[in-house]
């Protein structure tokens, strides 16, 4: 503010009760278009899980018989195989996402910092970096299935025949290394994601932060430390709870990967409640399933949240 | 001041190692496109001996690949543009009103990104349904459902990470806009958006992708005529043989339009919009 | 640096644009127009989102729509092969049909959406084996005595291909359009080569046979080992050899029997102790490796369908190419039945919200008259599901003739209870991972077998 005296105006009432409407107005089109496409689907989503919902009853969902909590109860049971499957399978989907979002949030952070600087080709080494984002699901994990095939993929060719680095040919897209495989494509698949929101969000940090923080004497990792990942909080807090959300319910590349079914090691959550409920017509158990998903989730995300909130005044 | 040696050295390492990570499927790719079929699932080399481009003539026959490609276009450049849109507006009032609601708003917003899509799919059909006879516009089997569809589920992350974007940008600037005697739309517009269009390009580009490859309701939501490429590529899965060669060839000819985007679009992933404006 | 100067009205104006061009493209459902000349198929109408056109009385104008599953060489192809069968029909009855080729990647999401809304075609293919899932629904019109001899009458069927219809003891709920079954394919240079003469006819000529062909660059067999569905329905079948079941005739799951599970170790026994199976071939899902296998002659045999089209594109020898029965035990155990493939192909059903279920009904006559039996099974190399059409010429090779007697005297349908699909991913997905196991080394004997058999059935939701 400019050293001028203000003088003592009473606030302009009028205006005031209009600025306090216009968020609301601003958040209407969205809230309209959310409760409409999402919500509402979400909600009949939980309230089939408390319906027996069969091919039986497909066609009339309210003549589906009431089942109370049978759904989550057998979602629940441990001691039976159904109940097991779900655990192990959501253990699973728990170590794939924070090796997927580790790596992939590495990656994206170091190829950012790196591209910061204007040089020659940067924008075609930006491009390189994006085009697995462009390309198709579909044809680029059918691309990785055939690479990581045991007798003529071009991983096996490369690791065995040309570097000899062990006797026996591994196999990829079955047993322990499957899980491997599924973090590696996913990896691919996400880190230019989290290179391309990174990058946007470096780009709104003033040069004179750097130049003031390089005459105090900081290095390269210390200008990251201390300019760069305070400037990026706000991109960041949202980066990694979506890129953590995307990634626990990823689908399509397991599917793709591994022809329609996992093995059990890389059984991932999405697939498995497809598998044992949508694939048999069972959508009540399907929905139990992913109502108990969308809980722990909700409960993470908030907590998350909550811990990175604190000493941020922008909450 | 300029880098120290050893930065550079691990930059270009870095750089090149995360390209070569980037890069390798997509050569794959291309050399598949490039082989007749029984050659694809063969031994791999690292230049194939037969090449042939028949591929590249037959795709456009298997399926209607020029078709479904419009329709994609279509799709996700109006859905991307209407949900940045919507979101925008959104994302402002987060980031800069301390409103009631806030906090709920947010998270329930943020918990539709945590139920598996299937969930939707058969609820939301059945919504499009009624709505379709209730309105006669036609929702479930043509381009405005998706659109409309797409724009809703992109609006999520849209708002979050906007608002994001947003917050990081100081304040002090809606103020001097305001000192001279911009209203506070006014002010967003002519001095905010501006400043944040890094992240309004990066969020835009995701809003197109995330509906370029949707597979799932584009499968259900749409027919022949409407049916979109994430779709459509399954369909030279047929029932007596997989073209594999005409996928990656498909796949990448498609891509090469949205590569040029992002070519283009990157220039606006500059910094300096804010170097000194806050003075 | 561009000085963007959008004013709020300009912000505006963009976001109408976006959503008048949304709407516009909203009422762009219009269907291509069909290949060959025809009279002009009526679109599905923009503003009545009823996917059939409204009763009429017969003789007026009524519009079918068809949605016909993909089973030539593209989507195209078979628009270009089932649209003049259409225009046929057209000018036969009067009744125009609205045709869509739906993918299988879509057809049962598709057909789910359908159920469930109501809204969806008058006339669809379904996978057979849907079929006791799809009864249960309700959605489908019943193929009871009186609606059969609408449409020419139960006994003009294949019985092999009727029993896929539906469950069992209830009225079929689609009648069957193209049949398939499973064969032993083996190629005749390499048996000549090796000095085998005949395929084989015992299992245990098969393996003496394969062991003989496998060599540490080739392989006697080759097998779809990470695909549920070629699991399951081997696994079906060498029970059935074996004098098992999965359900029994109440409908209750019987997984854990001593024939099941000889059958699955006979199978796993290909790979782990015969050793004429590639351990690789545990990775095999997409459902086309082990035929790409076979065709570059990397190994000698494969059970598949009816492959010969693929087999050629994928640039095999004709002549090659050699076809027998599957194999049976070289001692039938007791109640072992001799059976060799399962019953497979593609139904035709009806919907019965549709509102033109007359016209439906002389649409389904049509597809299973004889004559377009005899013209679309010969196109798609199927075969034909009704007896009469097997006296054209076409269907006179050794190799069709092999097909219909296998569907005639050696096929039997999966079981035909509502749990299905179940029963297919359960067992399937189990298979799998005992193959996996099998392929890394670690033994898979009838302990293991049975567990895994059990927990399936443990997971089989009543």
């Amino acid at each position: 503010m400019v050293g001028t005296v203000q003088l003592d105006r009473p606030p302009p009432r009028k205006r005031r009760p209009r600025r306090e409407l216009l968020p609301y107005f601003l958040l209407l089109p969205a809230v309209v278009l959310e409760l409409l496409i999402h919500v509402v689907p979400m909600l009949v989503g939980v309230g089939i899980s408390f319906l027996r919902l069969t091919q039986f009853y497909l066609r009339n969902w309210s003549s589906a018989p009431a089942a109370g909590f049978d759904n989550y109860r057998l979602a629940l049971d441990f001691n039976q195989a159904a109940g097991e499957a779900l655990l192990h399978s959501f253990l699973v989907t728990l170590g794939f996402t924070v090796l997927v979002l580790g790596f992939s949030w590495m990656f994206g952070l170091a190829a950012a910092v790196f591209t910061q600087r204007s040089f020659r080709g940067r924008g075609l080494i930006r491009t390189v970096f994006l085009i697995p984002y462009a390309l198709p699901v579909f044809a680029s994990v059918i691309m990785w299935s055939f690479m990581f095939q045991r007798d003529t993929g071009i991983v096996n060719h490369v690791l065995i025949d040309q570097l000899h680095l062990a006797d026996q040919r591994p196999f990829w897209l079955i047993g322990q290394n499957s899980f491997y495989s599924l973090v590696i494509v996913e990896v691919w698949r996400s880190w230019p994601f989290a290179f391309l929101m990174l990058t946007a969000g470096m780009q709104s940090i003033p040069q004179d932060l750097y130049e003031a923080a390089a005459m105090d004497g900081a290095g390269v990792f210390a200008q990251i430390r201390w300019v760069t990942m305070p400037m990026l909080k706000s991109v960041n807090r949202v980066l990694l709870i979506v890129l953590f959300l995307w990634t626990f319910l990823e689908f399509t590349v397991p599917y793709v990967l591994f022809g329609k079914s996992a093995p059990e090691q890389a059984d991932l959550i999405s697939m498995h409640i497809y598998q044992n409920s949508f694939v048999t017509w069972n959508f009540g158990t399907g929905s139990a399933m992913s109502v108990l998903l969308l809980i722990f989730l909700l409960v993470v995300t908030v907590g998350y949240l909550a811990v990175s909130s604190r000493g941020s005044d922008n909450a | 001041m300029r880098e120290p040696t050893w930065f550079s050295w691990t930059r270009r390492i870095g750089l090149t190692v995360l390209a070569v990570f980037a890069g390798l499927p997509i050569w794959v790719m291309v050399t598949s496109a490039l082989k007749p079929l029984g050659d694809v699932q063969g031994d791999f080399r690292w230049f194939p001996t037969q090449l042939t481009v028949q591929p590249f003539f037959d795709m456009w026959h298997t399926i209607p690949l020029a078709e479904y490609f419009v329709n994609s276009i279509v799709v996700s450049t109006v859905a991307s543009l209407a949900s940045v849109g919507v979101a925008l507006l959104a994302a402002y009032a987060v980031s800069r009103y301390r409103f009631h609601g806030r906090q709920t708003f947010s998270i329930v917003v943020l918990s539709t990104q945590m139920f598996p899509g299937i969930l939707f799919l058969l609820p939301l059909f059945v919504i499009f349904v009624n709505l379709s006879q209730a309105t006669g516009i036609n929702l479930y089997q043509s381009r405005l459902g998706l659109i409309i569809t797409y724009m809703t589920f992109t609006l999520p992350f849209a708002i979050w990470m906007l608002a994001g974007y947003l917050d990081s940008v100081p304040r002090e600037l809606d103020e001097a806009a305001k000192v001279d005697g911009a209203g506070p739309l006014g002010a967003f517009v002519r001095v905010v958006i501006p400043v944040a269009m890094p992240g309004i390009v990066a969020v835009t580009i995701y809003a197109f992708m995330t509906s370029w490859g949707e597979v799932l309701f584009a499968s259900v939501l749409t027919n022949e005529s409407t049916r979109t490429l994430a779709v459509g590529l399954q369909g030279y899965a047929t029932q007596n043989n997989v073209y594999w060669n005409q996928i990656m060839a498909a796949s990448l000819t498609v891509s090469v339009p949205v590569v040029i985007g992002f070519l283009l679009l990157q220039r606006y992933l500059v910094a300096g919009l804010t170097a000194g404006s806050v003075k | 640096m561009h000085r963007f100067s959008l004013g709020p009205r300009k912000l505006l104006g963009l976001f109408m644009t976006a959503a008048v061009i949304a709407a516009a493209c909203g009422g762009a459902a219009t269907t291509t127009a069909p290949v060959v000349s025809a009279p002009v198929v009526s679109a599905p109408a923009v503003s009545a989102p009823a996917a059939s056109a409204a009763p009429t009385a017969a003789g007026a104008e009524t519009t079918l729509t068809y949605w016909a599953s993909n089973q030539g060489t593209s989507l195209e192809n078979d628009k270009q092969v089932l649209t003049p069968e259409l225009d046929k029909f057209t000018q036969q009855t009067g009744i125009k049909v609205n045709l869509e080729v739906v993918p299988w990647s879509d057809l049962l999401n598709r057909i789910l959406a359908a159920t469930t809304s109501g809204q969806g075609p008058d006339v669809l293919n379904i996978g057979n084996t849907w079929s006791a899932s799809l009864q249960a629904t309700g959605a489908f019109t019943q193929f009871d005595d009186a609606t059969m001899n609408q449409i020419g009458g139960k006994d003009r069927f294949l019985a092999g291909s009727l029993s896929a219809t539906g469950a069992a003891g209830k009225p079929p709920t689609a009648v069957p359009l193209y049949s398939l079954a499973y064969g032993l394919y083996y190629n005749k240079a390499q048996f000549a080569a090796a000095g085998i003469t005949q395929p084989p006819t015992t299992w245990g000529e098969f393996v003496a046979d394969a062991k003989k062909l496998t060599t540490p660059q080739h392989w006697g067999l080759s097998l779809e080992c990470g695909s549920i569905s070629e699991n399951v329905h081997s696994a079906f079948t060498l029970s059935q050899q074996q004098g098992g079941a999965f359900f029994d005739d109440s409908g209750k799951p019987t997984f854990n029997t001593p024939q099941n599970i000889a059958a699955i170790k006979q199978y796993i026994d290909f790979m782990q102790s015969d050793k004429i199976v590639n351990p690789s071939n545990a990775e095999y899902s997409n459902g086309t490796e082990a035929l790409s296998d076979f065709a570059k002659g990397k190994s000698s045999m494969m059970i598949w369908q009816a492959a010969s089209g693929s087999l050629a594109q994928l640039g095999m020898n004709a002549a090659d190419i050699g076809v027998a029965a599957l194999p049976l035990p070289d001692q039938m155990p007791a109640g072992g039945k001799k059976v060799t493939s399962m019953v497979a192909g593609i139904n035709l059903a009806v919907f019965n919200s549709s509102k033109n279920k007359d016209a439906a009904l002389q649409f389904v006559k049509f597809m299973t008259s004889t004559p377009e039996q005899e013209i679309l099974n010969k196109t798609y190399g199927s075969l034909p599901s009704v007896s009469e059409a097997y006296s054209d010429p076409a269907f006179q090779t050794p190799a069709v003739q092999l097909f219909k007697n296998i569907l005639a005297t050696s096929a039997a349908p999966l079981p035909a209870v509502a749990q299905e699909s179940q029963f297919e991913t359960l067992i399937g997905t189990a298979m799998k991972n005992m193959f996996a196991d099998a392929a890394s080394g670690k033994a898979v004997g009838d302990s293991e077998i049975s567990s895994q058999l059990a927990a399936a059935q443990q997971q089989l939701a009543p």
